[in-house]
């Protein structure tokens, strides 16, 4: 097993610097320069001096030859240094170290929904199969999973923020909060997640309902779970003993593959919520061109996928012990 | 079909019964037909799906108005929906059903156009990597799983966002982002089949290797294909909303669902309707297609086959 991540991870380096390169110069070939965009900001105030925007080029090392600034670029990252946001003029790495808890209360929470309702309403279609719930859930799921979750924040802003005064429309916290008691910035901090985190979680848990509903059945109709049945043994020993645990497997699978959600899936939701996560500080610098933010967050979502791929394979492991890791790269 | 052939070859042997019974409906297409016409749902997202294709062809004449005509803005901004208005007007007072008319060309012929270079793209990669397979196939799929390993809307993102894309652009990035899982089907496919008789009688025949693939391999491996191309028409269609609603997909004035739900969330406190209706189109265009992936799946899975 050891060997086998070693093995894995020695095999993503080739990976990452391939991406980190393809990255790299998809970013610098790109028409528009930072420097140009930070100008024409600056000039609609005042002229600006072309040495000035000279100086800035040589400080942000923007005028060398692009080999050099990538080869530079690169040395700096095997070192762990994200460089310098040219928009906030602070070290990207202290940037997204900001952003991260953000974005995770979102994401981690969202996951949480998916996973509790997802599976537990998939298990119930399954086994209540045909019937009037298992229709409901089915059907349900299938609108929920289709409609664009931006849209859906749209609407339930207007229904429960506008309309309905129940909740934020935005932000992270209310403009009183430094008033609150720490009781009471705990409730309002919640009070602020509760759209964003639900509508992220709902398109989840309705993806996960109809894959749970379809593996679950696709299980129960195995011969083990008819010889189960032929023992005499009781509906709910059979279901969750022998049928889920089997179902459950290729689930397990999915959330493996998370990881790279956890930071980069709430790019839309994080821009209808102003809500300062990774993702708006990542379209925030596609926008202005701020190269250093941009090829860090793309590094980041790219070792997210590869470890997300790893670690869902280890799982895969654990809880299928049929499944050998080394073998299974093979086919 | 293979099995086709066989039964009319058996029951053709002299000394059998004359093939009387044979009932019509044999051929595996025609059981697929039936089976996916038996489909109530997907039948109705069929036809929703041709009526909103058709509407958005159509849309010049079906529009009542000129979707950027602004006329007057102080009488006709943000009029609620009526009888003259289907969808209300918006900030300019535009007609926003005219509007969503316009948005639709835009958004379903991104979703397909976009699918067809995938699905091109994919089905020649994978049918290519399968049938050559060795080492040919290990480099090609070791390329498929970088490309994998690249965050799919992040990438997009990034391009469409950095490339400040047009239309043409925009379907080109979103194709070429999403054709790895075509590749992998159908190379998957290909695998299975190039052992199989038909192949193998091909090439005792002589059959050069680009027609065993055009006429017999790639045929016989895109039925799957069909069912994962009609489910990714509808990402895309969300793909591209969604990165027009970011202000980096489609940019207005030219109308597209995803960015006249963002103007929409920008009036939301006061006209409702501006972000509503182009929403409304898009999760009953997704939807649909995934119901109508549902049942394509329904009808053409081999193993329900009976």
């Amino acid at each position: 097993m050891r060997g086998y991540i070693l093995k894995r991870l020695l095999q993503a380096i080739p990976l990452l610097i391939g991406i980190a390169t393809i990255t790299f110069f998809i970013v610098h070939l790109a028409p528009g320069d930072p420097m140009d965009m930070y100008v024409e900001r600056l000039q609609e105030r005042r002229d600006v001096d072309p040495r000035v925007i000279e100086a800035l080029r040589q400080k942000y090392g923007l005028d060398q030859p692009l080999p050099v600034q990538y080869l530079k670029w690169i040395g700096n990252l095997t070192r762990g240094d994200l460089g310098e946001s040219f928009r906030y003029r602070r070290p990207v790495a202290s940037l997204i170290a900001e952003r991260i808890p953000y974005t995770l209360q979102l994401t981690v929470l969202a996951l949480l929904l998916d996973a509790l309702f997802g599976i537990a309403l998939g298990i119930y279609s399954a086994v209540k199969r045909y019937s009037t719930s298992d229709k409901v859930i089915t059907v349900g799921s299938l609108v929920l999973y289709s409609i664009p979750g931006f849209w859906l924040a749209v609407m339930l802003v207007l229904v429960f923020s506008v309309n309905l005064g129940w909740l934020p429309t935005s932000q992270t916290r209310s403009l009183d909060y430094e008033t609150l008691s720490a009781a009471g910035k705990f409730l309002d901090r919640l009070w602020h997640l509760v759209l964003p985190v639900f509508v992220l979680g709902v398109a989840g848990a309705a993806g996960t309902a109809r894959y749970m509903r379809n593996q679950l059945l696709e299980v129960l109709g195995k011969e083990y779970v008819v010889a189960a049945r032929a023992r005499g043994l009781p509906e709910r020993s059979v279901i969750l003993k022998h049928a889920l645990r089997n179902a459950l497997i290729p689930i397990v699978t999915i959330y493996g593959m998370a990881l790279p959600f956890l930071l980069g899936g709430a790019v839309l939701i994080e821009r209808i919520f102003a809500w300062p996560g990774m993702g708006s500080l990542a379209v925030d610098a596609i926008g202005a061109r701020d190269y250093p933010i941009i090829l860090a967050t793309s590094m980041i979502a790219a070792v997210l996928v590869v470890l997300g791929n790893l670690m869902a394979d280890i799982t895969y492991s654990f809880v299928d012990p049929r499944v050998a890791l080394d073998a299974g790269r093979q086919a | 079909m293979p099995e086709d052939k066989l039964e009319t070859a058996f029951l053709q042997q002299p000394g059998m019964l004359p093939p009387l019974a044979i009932p019509e409906s044999t051929s595996p297409f025609r059981i697929a037909r039936r089976r996916f016409a038996a489909n109530r749902l997907a039948v109705i997202a069929l036809g929703l799906i041709l009526m909103l294709y058709l509407a958005a062809l159509l849309a010049p004449w079906l529009a009542p108005y000129d979707p950027s005509e602004i006329g007057d803005v102080m009488q006709t901004r943000y009029l609620p929906p009526s009888s003259a208005h289907p969808f209300g007007t918006d900030e300019f007072g535009r007609d926003l059903f005219s509007r969503a008319l316009y948005g639709a060309r835009v958004s379903l012929s991104i979703g397909l156009l976009a699918m067809l270079v995938a699905v091109s793209v994919g089905t020649i990669y994978g049918a290519i990597a399968g049938y050559a397979g060795g080492a040919v196939d290990n480099i090609l799929m070791r390329l498929v799983d970088v490309v994998i390993a690249f965050p799919n809307f992040f990438l997009i993102l990034l391009l469409v966002g950095i490339f400040e894309a047009n239309i043409m652009l925009l379907i080109l990035i979103l194709g070429l982002t999403s054709w790895t899982h075509t590749a992998r089907l159908i190379r998957g496919e290909i695998l299975s089949l190039k052992g199989r008789e038909f192949v193998v009688a091909a090439r005792a025949l002589g059959v050069r290797h680009r027609l065993i693939l055009i006429r017999h391999l790639i045929p016989n491996a895109l039925a799957p294909v069909l069912v994962s191309a009609t489910l990714m028409i509808g990402g895309l269609i969300g793909a591209e909303a969604g990165l027009s609603f970011l202000g980096i997909g489609v940019r207005p004035p030219t109308p597209s669902w995803g960015n006249m739900v963002s103007a929409g969330q920008d009036a939301l406190l006061v006209a409702w309707w501006v972000a509503f209706f182009p929403g409304c189109l898009l999760a009953v265009t997704i939807l649909s297609f995934n119901l109508l992936a549902d049942g394509l799946l329904d009808a053409l899975n081999p193993k329900s086959l009976t």
